[in-house]
């Protein structure tokens, strides 16, 4: 696998920003970051007016909302835009502002150095390029400087900039100066990080910021803007594999599109590819793009892009494309080094959901392999990893997917973690258990020797998977069966796939977590999509309590599902009670048993809803064969069947 | 790639977030270049159609260019266009100075379009370069059951990973071009040839920079007839963008309370 190298060469002109009046600068996004109160916004403001970028007006504004305040004049005001923070004198979000210096546009990120605000730090930190850390010379290193600078380590900030301001304060005293650096270097270098100026400043004077003055001249490195100007912009991986993570799959009309952003590598249209973590593998078959499509081509890193391929496969978003003999490892279990946002902290067995690019899975917490505050000289440990703690976890993934160390792909070797719909956590991959799946490139899907019209035509159907989902006793077996009968003496290819018969073989090693319920709905849902891929009419009988779990299965089979709620009262389902299930369950001898408690979550949009303490089993049957033809299953005469030839 | 063709690759990337994740979306067209680039985007993102409404939250107060402009195109780019009203004065927040009262029905038409359709997000196309407290902006930004922006609670989002999960009855504003600067969309306006409202080219010796209610948006001193000369005033400028709008400069923090409300 290739490695990361950062770029030190000059950038190339297709990197650059092309600019109006003919000239070219490279954009560079930096941030600043640091303790609080060490001077990150007036640094910035100060850079701004050193260079000339305040619009005009803005000065004076500042001067009379500090006068407003009773303040001397606060450059921090010019990015502190909220009244509370101004009210307050800190930063309590990120901001952005631009200016240029002689060979950069710069996209400056001011980040909050509040430990209250670290979210914010992260937010604003992760979109830079490079990084200046502020230190006071008088307050010197502190817990938010060793936040900031291990945190700037973890979220792949290679290029740091050290920056020890209000020299003012120690009468720009070489001494401090110097013991600072040695400090703050120590610190960075254990982190991998090495500096690529050290610089002494007053943020407020003005010193050090765009020129020399007497008052530093012992000091011969590089300004903040010149330190500035030799950062360079981050580059597309397009040296490394291919890594087309799925976004969504469009079929808008009648094509279908599979689209997403290249996150390293570069395709064409032609390729060899393989979906991950299923390892099907395909062609290339065209680039499609708006309003000129198709593309030709290489398309790089960086590009959104839409690809169709040579045959008809099933993804979903998440999915990983690569190329063949190159593809990322596909895996139910990873080690991640992790910093946590969260208030409540992160323990071994907690649930959580991990997002690895457009991809989801719930994941539990396996171990806590390492807890430590990064902003703590020496590092205690811990159990759990406290809220702006970092980490070690191993966690294990209800679903596989697909995804790379970080130190082969920085782009895909990355995840969040969310708690109740909010990103609550992230890091890196370090390493990936590998499952025992075949490789990828021997799988080579056989096609079946019929065309589905030739089955048709014989069935009077069209291939299905019909899914009854409800209570268990709700009539699901029932009902499955004598639609079964109905189907086949009309001379149809009807096939049973009962829940409790399937547990049984296929899926005989599944228990009934949560985790193993999508297993299992998963798998039933392939299996069907099989049978109705090839003209079968599949019946699947299952509880299927999750509606996500039923979304998936809907996913997988496509325009082929119909889904069925047998909606028979909770109390009838009860006092049925064929397998004695409820009666066990209501003594405590059976665990993880739907019925009972509220766990089940009944379809919003199923195409039948059926009581069946309210009809007949042939009623029911009535009606599903009714709208398995309305819904166009069934073909109702010679002229539905000559339209589907 | 060069620098447009990143930023339209990553407004790309959150258009089809956007569509993937929320169940309802709206985009919100306020028939000015930069929103007219985020259509176009989207037609990019789908490849040729809009797949969710576009939708004008009319104050009924703005220039006829626009409304011509919105008519004609609306049809030509098939857009699902949805037209809102805004409800009268009166029902606005007394507090509020004049301009930014005036400006504050259009948060008030939002929020009754809001309960109508029952979005749960909407694409709205500010830019961090525009004003300050846009800067604060996240791209997924979560709204409260008002409507309103919690700035002091805004969740962290890095890596294009985005929060996208707004409490029952709430709804996310989402921002695909929050990257951009305003030299951008008129060079990427140049580049794919995007239709614009002539009341952004200079005609006797005034053009707008920025386009609202027309009694509350003036023209600032140009004499850009093109869009290769408004790029070069642009180069030149010290004026911020949003000069000719009045609801921003009535007080310091007038725009500020707006947006918390629900401004955009």
């Amino acid at each position: 696998m290739n490695m990361i190298a950062p770029s030190a060469s000059p950038a190339a002109p297709d990197d650059t920003h092309a600019m109006p009046n003919g000239t070219t600068r490279p954009q560079v996004r930096i941030v600043i970051v640091g303790h609080v109160d060490h001077g990150k916004s007036t640094l910035v403001g100060r850079l701004l007016h050193e260079t000339g970028s305040l619009p005009d007006g803005k000065l004076e504004m500042l001067k009379a909302v500090s006068a407003r305040r009773g303040m001397p004049f606060e450059w921090s005001f010019l990015l502190d835009a909220l009244q509370t923070e101004r009210d307050q004198g800190i930063t309590i979000d990120t901001t952005q502002i631009r200016f240029r210096t002689n060979s950069r546009d710069i996209v400056l990120i001011d980040a909050p150095g509040h430990a209250e605000f670290l979210r914010n730090m992260i937010t604003g930190a992760s979109q830079a390029d490079g990084a200046v850390l502020i230190i006071d010379a008088l307050e010197g290193v502190r817990d938010q400087t060793r936040r900031h600078g291990y945190l700037l380590h973890l979220l792949g900030v290679k290029q740091v900039a050290i920056v020890v301001n209000k020299m003012d304060r120690v009468d720009f005293s070489a001494d401090r100066f110097k013991a600072i650096s040695d400090e703050i270097s120590a610190h960075l270098n254990g982190l991998g990080v090495t500096p690529t100026a050290i610089i002494p400043i007053s943020a407020r004077d003005g010193d050090g910021v765009a020129a020399h003055t007497d008052r530093i001249g012992w000091y011969k490195g590089p300004t903040v803007v010149e330190a500035l100007d030799r950062l360079e912009p981050a580059r597309p991986l397009e040296a490394l594999a291919l890594r087309l993570p799925v976004q969504a799959i469009y079929k808008f009309d009648d094509r279908r599109i599979v689209a997403g952003r290249i996150e390293s590598g570069s395709l064409v249209a032609g390729d060899e590819i393989v979906i991950m973590p299923a390892g099907k593998i395909a062609k290339i078959k065209t680039v499609e793009s708006w309003p000129v499509t198709p593309v030709a081509g290489r398309q790089g890193a960086g590009r959104s892009v839409g690809i169709t391929l040579d045959r008809e496969l099933f993804l979903e978003r998440g999915d990983i494309v690569a190329h063949a003999g190159s593809a990322p490892r596909e895996t139910r279990r990873l080690r991640a080094r992790i910093f946590w946002l969260h208030d409540k902290p992160l323990a071994r067995g907690d649930q959580l959901l991990v997002r690895c690019g457009p991809k989801e899975s719930r994941a539990t917490v396996v171990a806590i392999e390492k807890a430590v505050d990064p902003g703590e000289l020496s590092s205690v440990e811990n159990k759990a990893i406290g809220r702006n703690h970092v980490g070690e976890i191993d966690i294990s993934l209800s679903t596989s997917i697909a995804t790379d160390p970080y130190t082969d792909n920085p782009r895909t070797g990355r995840l969040v973690i969310e708690v109740s719909g909010r990103i609550a956590g992230g890091g890196l991959v370090l390493s990936v258990d590998a499952g025992q799946r075949a490789v990828p490139v021997d799988i080579v899907p056989v096609e079946s020797a019929l065309r589905p019209d030739e089955r048709s035509a014989r069935y009077r159907h069209n291939g299905a998977v019909v899914w009854l989902t409800g209570l268990p006793a709700s009539g699901k077996s029932t009902l499955a069966k004598a639609l079964e009968r109905r189907l086949f003496t009309n001379g149809g290819s009807p096939i049973l796939l009962d829940g409790d018969t399937v547990r049984a073989g296929l899926n005989s090693d599944l228990g009934f977590s949560a985790a193993d319920r999508s297993e299992n709905i998963r798998r039933l849902a392939e299996v069907a999509t099989h049978l109705a891929r090839n003209g079968h009419i599949a019946i699947v009988a299952a509880v299927s309590p999750a509606r996500e779990d039923r979304a998936a299965a809907r996913r997988i089979a496509d325009i082929a599902f119909r889904e069925i709620h047998v909606a028979t009262p909770a109390g009838v389902c009860e006092e049925r009670d064929p397998k004695g299930h409820y009666k066990k369950a209501r003594a405590g001898a059976l665990a993880s048993f739907t019925g009972i408690g509220n766990d089940y979550e009944a379809p919003q949009a199923a195409e039948l809803v059926i009581d069946t303490s309210k009809r007949t089993v042939a009623e029911a049957a009535d009606e599903i064969e009714q709208m398995l033809k309305t819904t166009g299953v069934l073909f109702d005469d010679v002229g539905d069947l000559a339209a589907n030839i | 790639m060069d620098h447009l063709d990143q930023l339209e690759a990553q407004s790309i990337y959150i258009l089809r977030e956007a569509f993937a994740r929320l169940k309802k979306i709206a985009l919100l067209w306020s028939l000015g270049k930069d929103s007219n680039v985020m259509i176009w985007l989207a037609r990019k993102a789908f490849f040729g159609r809009v797949p969710f409404p576009a939708m004008h939250v009319d104050t009924g107060k703005k220039f006829p260019e626009m409304y011509q402009f919105r008519d004609h195109y609306g049809k030509e780019w098939e857009l699902d266009l949805r037209v809102e009203p805004c409800p009268p004065i009166d029902a606005v927040d007394p507090t509020l100075p004049p301009a930014a009262r005036s400006a504050a029905r259009k948060t008030e038409g939002l929020k009754l379009a809001l309960a109508k359709y029952g979005f749960d997000g909407l694409i709205a196309g500010i830019r961090r370069d525009e004003e300050a407290t846009r800067a604060k902006e996240r791209v997924f930004s979560p709204r409260g059951l008002e409507g309103n922006w919690d700035v002091r609670d805004q969740p962290p989002e890095f890596w294009d990973h985005f929060n996208a999960s707004p409490p029952q009855g709430a709804h996310l504003r989402i921002h695909p071009i929050l990257h951009w600067t305003e030299a951008d969309i008129w060079a990427y306006t140049k580049r794919e040839n995007i239709p614009i409202i002539p009341l952004y080219l200079a005609k006797d010796g005034k053009r707008y920079r920025s386009l609202g209610d027309q009694d509350i948006t003036n023209p600032v001193n140009s004499t850009a007839s093109n869009i290769d000369e408004i790029l070069a005033e642009l180069e030149q400028t010290k004026v911020p963008e949003r000069a000719g709008r009045a609801l921003d400069h009535e007080t310091e923090d007038a725009f500020e309370r707006l947006r918390v409300a629900g401004y955009l």
